[in-house]
């Protein structure tokens, strides 16, 4: 399985986290990823057929907090690391082609 | 305008409900509906690095509760996976979610509809997520976020596509909000956002012996039952006419979304979905998995209850009750609940079924509560249906009476003989007053032993008479009962 990362993969993964990416940028992080991912690809040497995927690697499960309140932030505190605020709402560029909400 | 087609309308359902913790799902921020911005966050659902989040166990227990009342299969192990997210109002850029095992899958709920039959919807999958904040774009070329509802915990469920028109998709949702009500996990008022229905709509059409499938469109910003049908009624219209206009049918990418406007009832495209969207979803590093052993599942199954169209359906087969009559007393669990004590308490069911839904929940509305809150406890409403059984008083002294009840919950007996309400049924009291009524009208009289023209008013003018004599007090069933005797006996 050759996974090298192409220039292509490259300018889509920086769109998708929004970052804008000069030539010589993504002529750079091609390079550096494929050999970070060529890197990895020594762990496809390893027979895994028949081993369960992992889906954490702690041995551990079923860790829970009891449904009680704790005090929050002060508003003051939590606005006091933004770049901008508008009353207490944190205040950002406006967004577009909106699809928020979860 | 659409021309005679053949279609058939095809919904499904993505549903968010916000589950009724006191905190939020990943830290104790205390979850507060209209609190002021920014009041109830702290380093985790801010996003703060080295911040670490913890599952909310009673979250958790509510999703599983719910899934279990949707005859889901319950995951005996399920993990956490972080789902790509660009925008400000969950500051981490990632939702905390699930993605390839989910908490539970395939399963049912079951609608009754307006004819009385039974709807089966497929269940696909319900699991938890975080909810975002809130953004407001009233600032031109800034928006405004409120991050007391980021991290809020959210169970989402998907639907098969299932339904097959407005109406179904209404009373899916409304059933779906009975029994989320029933089990106490979440307040379920569409109004505030607590629950959050996308429909999914789409239409095979057949024409000239070939089916065409519609672009499937996402409709959002529904905030009532009527919004839901309305919308949905819309969107079918939107898509025939659209086809039988351009014969644009479904390509891959061609999916859109809709907002619903409310105020001129129509939806409004927000956007096209050109590629599908990539969410990268990963395993979320800082939550450990969740095994369900049995007997946890079996803990959190005891408290399922019984579910309102298993109590619907009970009302009908044990009280005799009408389908109609059935649902309207299990709408609310407290109130199917009152209606239970107050037929224990020794009332006839369809006469207390009568007084809850006629005069019991228009005061309950007016107060803005259940009618088991009212103040009357199930022995005094008994004691009422029981009077008004057997005619001691008439049926509208019976919700005087009622109305009397929930401002002191009194003994209704007393109140109707305050009240001077109390119904003569003594027959020998009647009979006097029946006579003296037929000696008075003489005319009446004549004309219904003559059979006239007008001896069904004569009648009635008669019946009147005695109700009046007797204070509007006479039952007027053994009124008439001895009038037509009487009347019978000069007949013949």
């Amino acid at each position: 399985m050759n996974q090298n990362i192409n220039r292509q993969q490259v300018e889509r993964v920086a769109h998708l986290s929004r970052l804008d990416l000069t030539e010589k940028e993504l002529e750079l992080f091609s390079g550096q990823l494929a050999a970070v991912v060529e890197y990895i690809q020594k762990l496809n040497e390893l027979k895994t057929n028949g081993v369960e995927p992992l889906a954490h690697c702690l041995p551990v499960h079923n860790v829970f907090r009891n449904d009680a309140v704790k005090p929050s932030l002060a508003t003051e505190d939590a606005l006091a690391n933004a770049p901008d605020r508008t009353d207490d709402f944190f205040k950002v560029p406006r967004i577009l082609d909106d699809s928020s909400g979860a | 305008m659409a021309a005679k087609v053949d279609y058939k309308v095809i919904v499904g359902l993505e549903i968010h409900v916000h589950l009724a913790t006191r905190t939020k799902m990943f830290c104790g921020c205390e979850l507060v509906y209209g609190g002021s911005p920014n009041s109830r966050v702290c380093p985790v659902c801010l996003g703060m690095p080295g911040s670490l989040p913890v599952m909310n166990k009673q979250a958790y227990e509510f999703a599983v509760l719910t899934a279990m009342a949707l005859n889901c299969e319950i995951a005996r192990f399920t993990k956490w996976d972080r789902k790509g997210y660009y925008y400000p109002d969950l500051p981490k850029n990632y939702q905390i979610s699930q993605y390839d095992l989910p908490l539970s899958h395939d399963g049912f709920i079951e609608i009754p509809l307006e004819d009385g039959s039974i709807k089966r919807v497929g269940i696909i999958r319900a699991h938890l997520e975080e909810d975002a904040g809130k953004n407001t774009h009233e600032l031109g070329n800034f928006s405004a976020v409120d991050l007391n509802r980021a991290g809020a915990p959210l169970l989402e469920i998907v639907t098969a596509p299932d339904m097959n028109s407005a109406s179904e998709v209404r009373q899916m949702a409304q059933e779906l909000q009975r029994i989320v009500r029933y089990l106490g996990i979440s307040e379920a008022d569409m109004q505030k956002g607590h629950m959050r229905f996308e429909p999914n709509v789409n239409l095979h059409i057949n024409k000239d012996g070939q089916t065409y499938k519609t672009a499937i469109c996402e409709i959002k910003n529904l905030n009532s039952f009527r919004a839901i049908e309305r919308s949905v009624e819309y969107e079918v219209h939107r898509q025939l006419d659209e086809f039988l206009e351009t014969g644009r049918t479904m390509q891959i990418g061609n999916k859109r979304t809709y907002g619903w406007d409310d105020v001129n009832q129509t939806t409004v495209l927000q956007r096209e979905k050109e590629e599908a969207h990539d969410y990268r979803y990963f395993p979320e590093p800082d939550l450990v998995p969740v095994e369900m052993d049995e007997a946890w599942f079996e803990q959190i199954k005891s408290r399922l209850g019984e579910l309102p169209l298993q109590k619907q359906k009970r009302f009908v087969g044990e009280y005799g009750l009408s389908n109609y009559d059935a649902s309207v007393l299990t709408a609310d669990k407290a109130t199917a609940e009152y209606f239970e004590k107050v037929v224990q308490a020794g009332a006839d069911a369809k006469r207390t079924c009568n007084l809850i839904t006629q005069t019991g929940q228009k005061l309950a509305n007016q107060n803005n509560t259940t009618v088991d809150k009212l103040g009357i406890s199930p022995q005094n409403l008994a004691k009422l249906a029981q009077m008004a059984d057997k005619g001691q008083i008439s049926a509208t002294a019976a919700a005087q009476i009622f109305e009397k009840m929930s401002q002191q919950n009194a003994d209704p007996e007393q109140i109707a003989k305050a009240d001077n309400l109390l119904q003569n049924s003594d027959a020998g009291a009647i009979e006097a007053i029946v006579d003296q009524v037929l000696a008075e009208n003489v005319d009446a009289v004549q004309e219904i032993v003559s059979k006239g023209k007008k001896a069904g008013k004569a009648q009635g003018f008669l019946m009147g008479q005695v109700i009046q004599k007797s204070k509007g007090q006479a039952n007027p069933k053994v009124v008439a009962e001895i009038l037509s005797r009487k009347l019978a006996q000069i007949s013949s």
